[in-house]
């Protein structure tokens, strides 16, 4: 099987045109030692029906969202998704294209960036926005090192609250542009005001926090961005867009980065990519930025039309002194991120966060009236809520029997938090509904015995 | 091209005017052509000392970055601030309002290693660009 | 013109129908603070056939694989085969959290480890990993273990990086990223890479030597082998931008050649859909001595039966990614792998270096060709006659082209090629396509002789014709804002 189209005689006739004997000559440029003698060693080829058959025989050797009901989050969201947005990333006229670098034949792509662009901005209350990034948390590390840059300072500061992912990216990001990060621990599941105070200081070029954080508690954003303003250090912002349906946007708070997942956009899980970070930023910092911008002007006729712009940061204009390397960035996520944002509207996002808002507080409430576990911090919380589970059972013993019972109970804190051994993060987004909750109170209270108050 | 006879000239397309100790820099005709529209000029501060040859500040158009370098060594007196939002004038009227920094310089400033307007027209020419 | 979606909102409409509140409703002010809600928010409000139609349109108004040849130098924009797009949407792939248990798990991580075990024989290398989501990202891993294996030797003062002239930018842009000043090595007469300004540059400060093979003027460096041995010698790595791995795949490996480190693209060699500029997978491949610095977690087989994640490795640099990578781009690019094998990956490289080849030969007469002989993948010509015979420039002969309903090839790069135009036909174009395009460019050239302004002027056929780009910086516009609400009495 092949998807090259030539016959024999296509391919004769094209060797005769080029005025060689044999398809090997074309190699001849290669010396004979620098050549590969056979072939490749890999597994045998397969046709269309045998390929599907081996694909969802790997498929269905995992145990998802779609067979077990899920509390699993920590980053990445069980989100609903409405089926337009896959049907609009399917199509071969945006999914077939590549980068805008020809704007007359990439108008739909160019106006969809710029409107993906003008939606994060409205969602996190920033000046501008740029056409995407990797991922979250190299987002996080691009935004660091930006203002680490504009700064000459060169010590970032980041929350221990941050996503412990984010944060193992900043360092490898920080080591090898030799700059030195700073962990500031939490309190009472926020960061801890006192820490923070001393810890940030006129050598800080940046901080990095998230809100809501990785526990699901809202920071006190104001007192904290207030500090940093008084000792002249920046704020990067990570933040679920999610939550911004309903929250007060980092934006509103003075930040100067806000950065993100956007998963929960439209986008699935994918046992963890391709995903969608995104990156807002104030209009001080825009010959600084990484990576593509779309901006809106006309041709020569008038007409409204867009075009990649701001280009003389990136690196195939200005190489080693480029402001980043990103290039290929997570252009068709972004296109999703667009379609379920005018699907949802502002009445649908708040919706939505608002639903998650309200089950993920009547399951902590369930949770913790019904079993023996508490919630581990008093801070509020969005969607997300640690427990601290009875030290008599760990917390992957819990785990794995509720998944026996059809349940992924959530992320054992203890993996990324020593210190919180037997605490497990529960997640609920509005796919979840008040009978699985329950289910899985119930299924606690058949491991542990009933408790709580 | 445009090439006035009273200002000297350097291989990377800046042109220098000398008056006493003061010397005025900016890019010559030829260049900003090449360059085309000019969206963006980044100047050192006030104050700034600059030895020969080295990058005072850039240039930027839609699609090109060039470095500007120092005809010969100075202390930046003044800079020109329409540049922040005219850049045009780079384009418009490159020895006249166009211009970039104006340098404090030695009363015995070496200028050997600069061309005139003749020699830079041949330099052009010759090196195709 | 298609109106943007903040000029199509009726205050009021809704396309997602979302479920009621079945729980008790407590106030979102009671539960956050009240000073935490925002009161506004303005995204378009939609219905369901304006998002469709809205999207639909732009589609229209974007050019594609899907809708006609792409012969975008250094992009492989190769067809992506519709299987894989099923295939990556199944529910076992879609819906596996990346932290649940192993077990759960144990069709994920067989699909990457998998890919790794082909990518590292595909690359005639160690190991291989996918967490990189780009190229460039890949070079910027890749750079950060070079920095690390380096120093875990004690050798502290490696702090350059040599990069061809003719390199993409993101090589010098990744090295400086990494705190590497970088040199730029010449290329010779032949479009090759200088062995004796090579030779002159190297000493105790070069930390590695990024060289793109084939490199970016569709030329196999076929010194590669004497190369790679001058930077070992000198203490240096080498490193293989897979880029162009569409020219040699299955005939030639990197590692082989003497490269200790290289990325791939998952989206250009092995065929997953570009995206509009992502998602990619710049996964990357290394040998013995560079293994131990791979970003974590590796994916061990331990023999039990199971795929493990494994994080204790001493020398790693750490995390590169938030999870493993683009995971469902490899579900897409192992089943290409999967359905072509070895034979058939073969096969791609040679009919994408025959097709680049007919071009060539096609063009041969009517545009300058630098280099003229047997290339790879790809072939870079030159507009230059045209520019100075007629005053048109390559950028006006691409913008041409799509008057004739072709996108343009990559232009002005490489830099050392004035007026270049880079052709990149893969494998999967018909000679048909091929000759169609080679015919365009032939009348192009005539129209150059005939009527310049004609070209000069392009496009004519197209949606916009060209944009005023400095008013675009100077007047910058980067996000829709809402008109001056007017003040109602």
């Amino acid at each position: 099987m092949s998807y090259t189209p030539h016959t024999d005689a296509d391919r004769d006739a094209m060797l005769a045109a080029i005025g060689i004997e044999s398809p090997e000559n074309l190699f001849d440029p290669l010396p004979a030692s620098a050549r590969l003698s056979g072939l490749l060693s890999l597994p045998e080829r397969l046709d269309e029906i045998s390929l599907v058959h081996h694909m969802r025989d790997l498929a269905s050797r995992n145990a998802g969202a779609s067979r077990l009901v899920s509390f699993l989050g920590a980053g990445l969201y069980d989100h609903f998704s409405p089926a337009v947005v896959d049907a609009v990333i399917s199509r071969g006229e945006f999914a077939t294209s590549y980068t805008p670098y020809q704007p007359e034949l990439s108008q739909g792509m160019l106006q969809a960036i710029y409107e993906f662009q003008s939606l994060v901005c409205a969602l996190t209350g920033m000046d501008m926005a740029n056409a995407s990034m990797y991922d979250g948390a190299t987002a996080a590390a691009e935004a660091a090192l930006m203002l680490v840059d504009a700064a000459n300072r060169r010590q970032v500061v980041v929350a221990r609250s941050v996503h412990p992912h984010y944060r193992q990216v900043l360092q490898t990001y920080c080591t090898a542009a030799d700059v030195s990060l700073v962990e500031c621990p939490y309190g009472d599941g926020v960061t801890d005001a006192q820490e923070f105070r001393s810890s940030v200081t006129d050598a800080t070029a940046c901080v990095v926090v998230q809100y809501p954080n990785f526990f699901g508690c809202l920071e006190d954003l104001s007192a904290l961005l207030n500090h940093c303003q008084t000792v002249g250090a920046r704020t990067v912002v990570v933040t679920d867009p999610v939550s911004l349906g309903l929250l007060k946007p980092p934006g509103a708070y003075g930040a100067d980065v806000v950065v993100g997942e956007g998963q929960g956009l439209g986008c699935p899980i994918g046992f963890g990519g391709p995903l969608l970070g995104f990156f807002a930023f104030k209009s001080e910092f825009q010959r600084r930025f990484p990576g593509r911008i779309v901006g809106m002007t006309q041709d020569g006729s008038g007409r409204r039309g867009f075009t990649m712009t701001l280009r003389t940061r990136e690196q195939d204009i200005r190489r080693e002194r480029a402001t980043s390397n990103i290039c290929t960035n997570e252009a068709l996520v972004a296109l999703a991120a667009n379609v379920y944002l005018c699907s949802l509207g502002p009445r649908g996002l708040r919706q939505v966060a608002d639903l998650c808002l309200q089950k993920a507080h009547y399951a902590a409430d369930v949770l913790t009236k019904e079993c023996s576990v508490k919630l581990a911090f008093g801070a509020p919380f969005f969607k997300e809520f640690a427990l601290y589970v009875d030290t008599r059972t760990p917390v992957h013993d819990l785990c794995r029997a509720l998944r026996g019972d059809g349940y992924l109970a959530g992320y054992p804190l203890g993996d990324a938090y020593p210190e919180l051994h037997n605490a497990l993060l529960v997640a609920v987004t509005e796919k979840r509904t008040r009978e699985q909750i329950d289910g899985l109170a119930a299924a606690v209270v058949r491991h542990m015995g009933r408790g709580g108050a | 091209m445009e090439l006035p006879d009273d200002l000297l000239y350097t291989r990377t397309h800046e042109w220098v005017r000398l008056d006493g100790t003061t010397a005025t820099v900016g890019i010559t005709d030829h260049a900003q052509c090449e360059l085309g529209d000019v969206v963006y000029v980044e100047l050192p501060d006030q104050g700034a000392t600059l030895e020969r040859d080295a990058v005072f500040g850039t240039v930027e158009s839609v699609k090109a970055v060039s470095d500007l370098y120092a005809p010969v060594s100075g202390t930046v007196a003044e800079v020109n601030g329409a540049l922040a939002d005219q850049t045009e004038l780079v384009n418009q009227s490159p020895y006249g309002e166009g211009w970039m920094v104006r340098l404090t310089v030695a009363p015995d400033c070496d200028t050997s290693h600069l061309m005139s307007a003749q020699e830079y027209e041949r330099y052009v020419q010759e090196s195709g660009h | 013109m298609e109106p943007l979606v903040f000029e199509k909102s009726v205050s009021g409409r809704i396309a997602a129908r979302l479920p009621d509140c079945d729980v008790p409703h407590v106030d979102a002010g009671d539960l956050l603070g009240s000073g935490s809600v925002r009161e506004t928010l303005d995204l378009p409000e939609m219905s369901e056939l304006d998002v469709v139609r809205h999207f639909t349109r732009l589609s229209h108004r974007n050019y594609a694989i899907d809708l006609g040849f792409y012969p975008l130098g250094s992009c492989t924009m190769k067809y992506n085969p519709k299987v894989h797009e099923m295939l990556a949407r199944l529910d076992g792939f879609t819906d596996v959290h990346p932290l649940q248990p192993e077990e759960t798990a144990q069709g994920a991580l067989t699909v990457i480890h998998a890919m790794e075990r082909i990518l590292a024989e595909i690359a005639g290398m160690e190991a291989a990993c996918l967490q990189p989501a780009a190229g460039a990202h890949g070079e910027l891993v890749s750079l950060m273990m070079v920095r690390q294996y380096h120093r875990s030797r004690g050798d502290t003062d490696r702090n350059v990086i040599l990069v061809a002239d003719s390199a993409h930018g993101t090589n010098p842009a990744s090295a400086a990223r990494c705190g590497f000043s970088v040199r730029s090595v010449p290329s010779n007469d032949r479009g090759l890479t200088d062995l004796g300004a090579l030779r002159s540059m190297l000493d105790g400060s070069v930390a590695a030597l990024m060289l793109t093979n084939p490199n970016t003027l569709g030329l196999f460096e076929s010194d590669v082998q004497e190369i790679c041995r001058l930077i070992h010698e000198a203490g240096g790595l080498m490193y293989c931008d897979g880029a162009n791995m569409n020219a040699i795949v299955g005939v030639a490996r990197p590692g082989d050649m003497g490269f200790d480190v290289m990325h791939f693209n998952l989206h250009k060699t092995f065929s997953t859909p570009h995206g509009g500029g992502g998602p990619g997978c710049g996964a990357i491949a290394v040998g013995r001595e560079l293994e131990p610095f791979l970003p974590v977690p590796r994916i061990a087989d331990r023999g039990d039966g199971q795929l493990h994640l494994e994080y204790g490795r001493p020398h790693t640099i750490g995390r590169a990614h938030s999870f493993y990578g683009a995971f469902l781009v490899a579900v897409r690019a192992y089943a290409y792998i999967r359905s072509l094998g070895a034979a058939g990956l073969r096969q791609v490289a040679e009919t994408a270096v025959l097709n680049a080849n007919y071009v060539r030969a096609r063009l041969r007469g009517h545009y300058e060709i630098p280099h003229d002989r047997t290339c790879m993948h790809e072939v870079v010509i030159s507009a230059s006659r045209q520019k100075s015979r007629h005053g048109v420039r390559a950028l006006d002969i691409s913008k041409r082209l799509m008057d004739y309903g072709f996108h343009p090839p990559t232009n002005y790069f490489p830099l050392v090629v004035p007026e270049a135009l880079m052709i990149e036909p893969t494998e999967t174009e018909s000679r048909e396509t091929l000759d169609a395009f080679c015919d365009a460019l032939i009348a192009i050239a005539r129209e150059c002789e005939t009527e310049p302004d004609l070209v000069r002027s392009a496009p004519h056929t197209t949606v916009v014709s060209r944009l005023d780009e400095t008013a675009a910086v100077k007047q910058l516009n980067v996000r829709w804002t809402p008109p001056e609400q007017e003040t109602s009495v």
